[in-house]
């Protein structure tokens, strides 16, 4: 691609300086070069697609799983482990300093209008509808989608998935499918308790450090401004976004190729492709609960 | 009543882009029989043994493996028929997170049948130990593959690949990158595998040596060590090593080691090399 921005910038300067063949030479060299330009966002589409097929395919063969025999628990419960228990630390800290900022800036917002009082509320819908979801699970793909892209990653090109599918076992029965039940099952149960630690943070906040309400107040207006709505959003997102971390970091680990570069490469893409799904995926779920 | 063949192969064909992995191969395997498969690499050899067991898929031409079409198989019957057949990949393909003993244990306990998962057997401990006391390493039975020489993770690879007692065992490259007294031991385990257990073998190889080992000698039970073949009166014992000699995807030679040493073929000469052993 430099070489072609190259290639058009020395042959503007050959027509200035009326070199006839190196001219013809360039042009042609350029003509390709544009091909290639115009084609790039067609090659691009249709790799993006086909990409995303494998994954839905993946992504289909992996629930089918879920209703056929052999289920290795072993393996649920070892993901379970890793994806749940691993993550506490980091969603523990995650939840209680966004609760803690979020009680500190409303708190100054909403003194303008002399709605102090309702720091709880706030802090409470913000974190149970969005914050608490969203950060849970941006954190929790990039510890968990990257180590479990690398894990397959690694796998793969030293041919143990081969050595697994030739010793008669599904890999996805046996890597993916424990993988996405672990990722379902633990995401919302992160999320709650980083929504709860979140509450404490705002409280902290909210009642010792500031003392713009009292603790009665502060859980009292948190506890009434959530309703049942709220609850519903804040358990489907996590749900969701622990079988798209699940699901993502074992597709990019599957397709892994090219050696130990290729592993790195794969975990890095499992964590972007993972936050931006996240991210999707959060405004087409607000989209429809927030016209319900 | 004729055998019925482990593996037959009727004009296969697979293509990678422009490229030939696998042209018009067609070869018959039965019980106790072995073949060698000689080629520069590139030429289809591992190609060939991962179509065999379904782990690519080839684009024409039929693959019975235990007289069940490969090909028309459904993915969950294809596990099931995978698991009667032991491969033997050119690194180990050995799980470096479980120990020797997980990982050769792995076959027994995650075997699968079309129906779900088989009941693994009565005490899969003793058979680990039975399978790696086969390859001599039953000391290694806690280490990590890590731990281990190249040599020693071929025979765990040996050891894995063997434990179910699979009536077709494929090995790719077994002797790739060792020394050769170590590849000479690595030959001597695959040739007692034949023997003690009848099964039938396809081996991918560079060395002329492995298919030497394989065709003059055979295992003694009771000297526990490998015998010469030369006074040998089993006309179909000595007739059950034969070779192959693969070309772009190609089989360009097919016969006995008498053969495969008169061929007047360049190519083919090039995978014969006498007295260097």
């Amino acid at each position: 691609m430099a070489s072609g921005w190259v290639g058009l910038v020395s042959t503007l300067h050959m027509l200035a300086s009326g070199d006839d063949s190196e001219v013809f030479a360039r042009s042609q060299r350029l003509l390709a070069f544009l091909t290639k330009l115009t084609k790039l966002p067609v090659t691009f589409l249709i790799g993006w697609l086909s990409a995303f097929q494998d994954f839905l395919l993946l992504a289909g063969r992996s629930f089918a799983n879920l209703f056929q025999r052999p289920h290795y628990w072993d393996d649920v419960s070892i993901q379970m482990d890793i994806i749940g228990f691993g993550s506490l630390p980091i969603v523990i800290l995650t939840g209680f300093f966004s609760g803690a900022i979020i009680a500190l800036q409303m708190a100054r917002a909403l003194n303008t209008y002399g709605a102090s009082s309702e720091v709880g509320a706030i802090v409470a819908l913000t974190l149970v509808r969005e914050l608490g979801p969203v950060l849970t699970a941006l954190m929790v793909a990039g510890r968990n989608a990257s180590g479990i892209a690398s894990e397959l990653g690694s796998m793969k090109v030293t041919e143990q998935i081969d050595a697994m599918r030739a010793l008669g076992t599904d890999p996805l029965q046996k890597l993916v499918t424990p993988r996405l039940i672990a990722g379902a099952v633990m995401l919302p149960a992160l999320t709650v308790i980083a929504d709860a630690i979140g509450l404490v943070g705002a409280y902290l906040v909210a009642v010792p450090l500031l003392r713009i309400i009292t603790a009665g107040e502060y859980w009292s207006t948190s506890w009434r401004a959530l309703v049942v709505n709220d609850l519903a959003q804040g358990l489907i997102k996590p749900l969701i976004f622990g079988i798209i971390i699940s699901l993502v970091g074992c597709f990019y680990g599957l397709k892994t190729t090219g050696g130990t570069q290729g592993v790195g490469k794969a975990t890095t893409e499992a964590v972007v492709s993972a936050s931006i799904w996240i991210f999707v995926v959060t405004f087409l779920i607000d989209k429809i609960f927030v016209n319900l | 009543m004729a055998e019925e063949p482990v593996l037959a192969l009727e004009n296969v064909n697979l293509r990678f882009g422009e490229k030939w992995a696998l042209k018009n191969v067609s070869l018959k395997l039965n019980p106790g029989e072995t073949r060698i498969i000689f080629g520069e690499a590139g030429s289809g050899k591992t190609s060939l043994l991962k179509a065999v067991v379904g782990l690519i898929g080839v684009d024409q031409g039929k693959i019975e493996l235990f007289g069940k079409d490969v090909s028309m198989t459904k993915q969950r019957e294809l596990f099931a028929l995978r698991s009667r057949a032991g491969f033997l990949f050119q690194e180990g393909g050995l799980f470096d997170s479980l120990t020797v003993g997980e990982n050769v244990e792995y076959p027994l306990v995650n075997q699968v049948t079309a129906s779900g998962q088989a009941a693994p057997p009565e005490n899969p401990e003793e058979k680990v130990r039975e399978a790696l006391r086969f390859v001599e390493l039953e000391h290694t039975i806690d280490q990590f593959p890590a731990e281990l020489s190249g040599g020693m993770r071929r025979r765990v690879g040996i050891a894995r690949a063997t434990v179910t007692e699979p009536p077709l065992v494929l090995y790719d490259s077994p002797t790739a990158g060792l020394d050769p007294i170590t590849a000479n031991t690595i030959m001597a385990l695959v040739a007692k595998e034949r023997d003690v257990r009848n099964s039938a073998s396809l081996i991918v190889t560079h060395r002329y040596q492995d298919g030497e080992i394989m065709a003059d000698f055979q295992y003694d039970a009771e000297a526990q060590e490998l015998v010469t073949m030369d006074t040998c009166k089993d006309e179909r014992k000595r007739r059950r090593t034969k070779f192959m000699v693969m070309k772009g995807g190609e089989i360009v030679f097919f016969g006995t080691r008498e053969e495969l040493e008169k061929s007047s073929d360049s190519y083919v000469k090039r995978f014969v090399r006498k007295g260097d052993m």
